[in-house]
């Protein structure tokens, strides 16, 4: 739109030189539309496939939040990826999962992950955790033609609220309302099994290996009931992808953490599948 | 009837320099200057809100001296420059040489069409895997590009800071080493008057860390600042892990966190 606009002189655009936005979405909506994921023209009628990410849990405990998702990408009834991680560092005090089309949704978290960065370039300061949230209901609404057509992302976003020094939860509907949600919630096709799952097993007052715990053993009971979840893969060494952000920040539990973890749950629900206690 | 003056391009783009180089002059210093482990930048800036030096993107830096709504206009256009990059290419696909490009092209035309040039001057270093690779570039009011090897200095003082530097820098100098220099330098009066004395509380010092992962860009500031310009304490680099206070993770300041977390007892 305005890409020439510098005079054709190698110039930086007047884009680049406006005053007033620290939206980098903002940006490249007025200098280059097509780079923003909810500009793309569908085909009118005709449907068609594209991978699908299904499961994400997250659960708070004392003193931060715990986010995990299942690895597995469904296209119909085949497994379109074993090993995808949809559950992605937002910045360094939060966290986006995200569920429904996967092309689609890796392209939403990768622009709000730029999104976040930029603001803090330019302003030199983070953005509340709300704010955060704002931001991304906002990059969901202006979506809401391509999921009319079938390609809806649902993502959910928690993390660290310094403030306060605990973790919030914030989930979304395709129109792009942002609800703040307490203790736990879980989105995506598994999503019924995980939360009946948590309801029984969160408690308040539960540290963070005690929530990862949780949160493993939610996907393991989402895999069990819903064919789109995979349940854990112990030839392959497929784990879930895991994040815990408190005080220090975020970080991603380990491979080795994560096969004790899984491991342990498998022991435990031999014979005894359901995990009843 | 006003008949307009001929006025020759030579003598209308001496006007335009003067003026440029009359508006930069006033502005305070800024030095930058390559050390052992990566890239440091020393500005005089008594202000803690307004930068003179900023972070780019994952290992480029920004520093500037004249006006400061020009300057800023230009970061701010850099960043989207980078981040833009960045996201329709890949993070490593963003340099400092693409970016002083860009600069340069805009400083250019702005000195040569619009009414008034800028009065900045600026530099984009990045810093690259060994000190070899490091990159800074110096850009003028007149969109002109230096590519310079290990140091440079501008604003006010610029010249008896340059002609300090390229007697006493030496590559592969500690961080402490080489802000001591760099404050040496910016403390001495250009009109050869007495030495000012400068403290750590009107200085902005940032480093562009060679050893850290992604963002290399932090602020030094606080304890690890007087720390590193004192003769007598031995830190002579900034420290490999963040501060452990809860925040934004952009400055280092050697102080530890204020608030006691539940953890087990060290002793």
């Amino acid at each position: 739109m305005n890409r020439g606009s510098g005079g054709g002189d190698g110039r930086l655009p007047v884009a680049f030189m406006t005053t007033g936005s620290s939206s980098f979405t903002e940006f490249i909506g007025a200098h280059s539309p097509e780079l923003l994921p909810s500009r793309r023209l569908l085909p009118v009628g005709g449907t068609f496939e594209a991978p699908h990410g299904t499961t994400i849990v997250s659960l708070t405990y004392d003193g931060g939040i715990v986010m995990a998702g299942d690895r597995r990408a469904t296209m119909g009834n085949l497994i379109a990826n074993r090993d995808m991680d949809k559950v992605f560092a937002a910045d360094q005090y939060s966290v986006v999962g995200i569920a429904g089309t996967a092309g689609l949704a890796i392209e939403i978290v990768k622009l709000f992950q730029v999104e976040l960065e930029h603001y803090e370039k330019i302003e030199g300061t983070l953005l509340s955790l709300e704010g955060k949230a704002n931001r991304l209901a906002n990059m969901i609404r202006s979506n809401l033609a391509m999921a009319m057509q079938g390609l809806a992302v649902v993502p959910m976003f928690a993390g660290f609220n310094l403030p306060t020094m605990t973790g919030r939860i914030f989930s979304y509907d395709v129109s792009g309302g942002c609800y703040e949600e307490h203790d736990h919630h879980s989105v995506g096709s598994g999503s019924l099994f995980a939360r009946g799952a948590m309801k029984k097993l969160w408690h308040p007052g539960m540290d963070s290996a005690a929530a990862i715990r949780v949160a493993v053993e939610a996907l393991y009971d989402a895999a069990d009931d819903d064919s789109a979840t995979g349940g854990p893969d112990l030839s392959r060494r497929i784990w879930p992808t895991l994040a815990v952000v408190d005080a220090d920040g975020l970080r991603f539990l380990g491979d080795d953490a994560l096969a004790s973890v899984v491991e342990q749950i498998v022991a435990d629900r031999r014979g005894n599948p359901g995990g009843a206690r | 009837m006003t008949m307009p003056f001929y006025v020759s391009p030579e003598q209308l783009m001496k006007d335009r320099a003067d003026f440029a180089r009359k508006g930069i002059a006033r502005g305070r210093s800024v030095v930058v200057l390559g050390y052992d482990r990566g890239i440091a930048f020393v500005a005089e800036n008594p202000s803690r809100a307004l930068h003179k030096v900023s972070e780019i993107y994952d290992r480029i830096a920004f520093a500037a001296a004249g006006k400061y709504n020009e300057f800023e206009n230009l970061r701010v256009a850099g960043v989207r420059y980078a981040d833009l990059r960045g996201y329709s290419y890949d993070r490593s696909d963003v340099t400092a040489r693409g970016l002083a490009n860009a600069y340069a092209q805009t400083l250019g035309t702005v000195f040569t069409q619009e009414s008034k040039p800028y009065e900045v001057e600026i530099v984009v270093a990045e810093v690259g895997q060994s000190a070899e690779q490091d990159q800074i570039y110096r850009l003028t009011y007149d969109g002109s590009v230096g590519d310079e090897q290990g140091f440079i200095a501008m604003g006010g003082a610029g010249e008896q800071i340059t002609a300090g530097l390229q007697e006493r820098w030496r590559p592969g100098m500690s961080l402490g080493d080489a802000l001591g220099l760099a404050v040496d330098l910016l403390r001495q009066d250009p009109t050869g008057g007495p030495e000012r004395t400068l403290t750590a509380a009107q200085l902005e010092v940032a480093v562009l860390d060679r050893a850290r992962p992604r963002r290399t860009f932090r602020r030094v500031a606080g304890p690890l600042l007087d720390a590193l310009l004192s003769s007598e304490d031995p830190t002579t680099d900034v420290p490999a892990d963040d501060d452990p206070t809860p925040g934004r993770h952009d400055t280092l300041t050697g102080e530890s966190s204020p608030v006691d977390r539940p953890g087990p007892d060290p002793s």
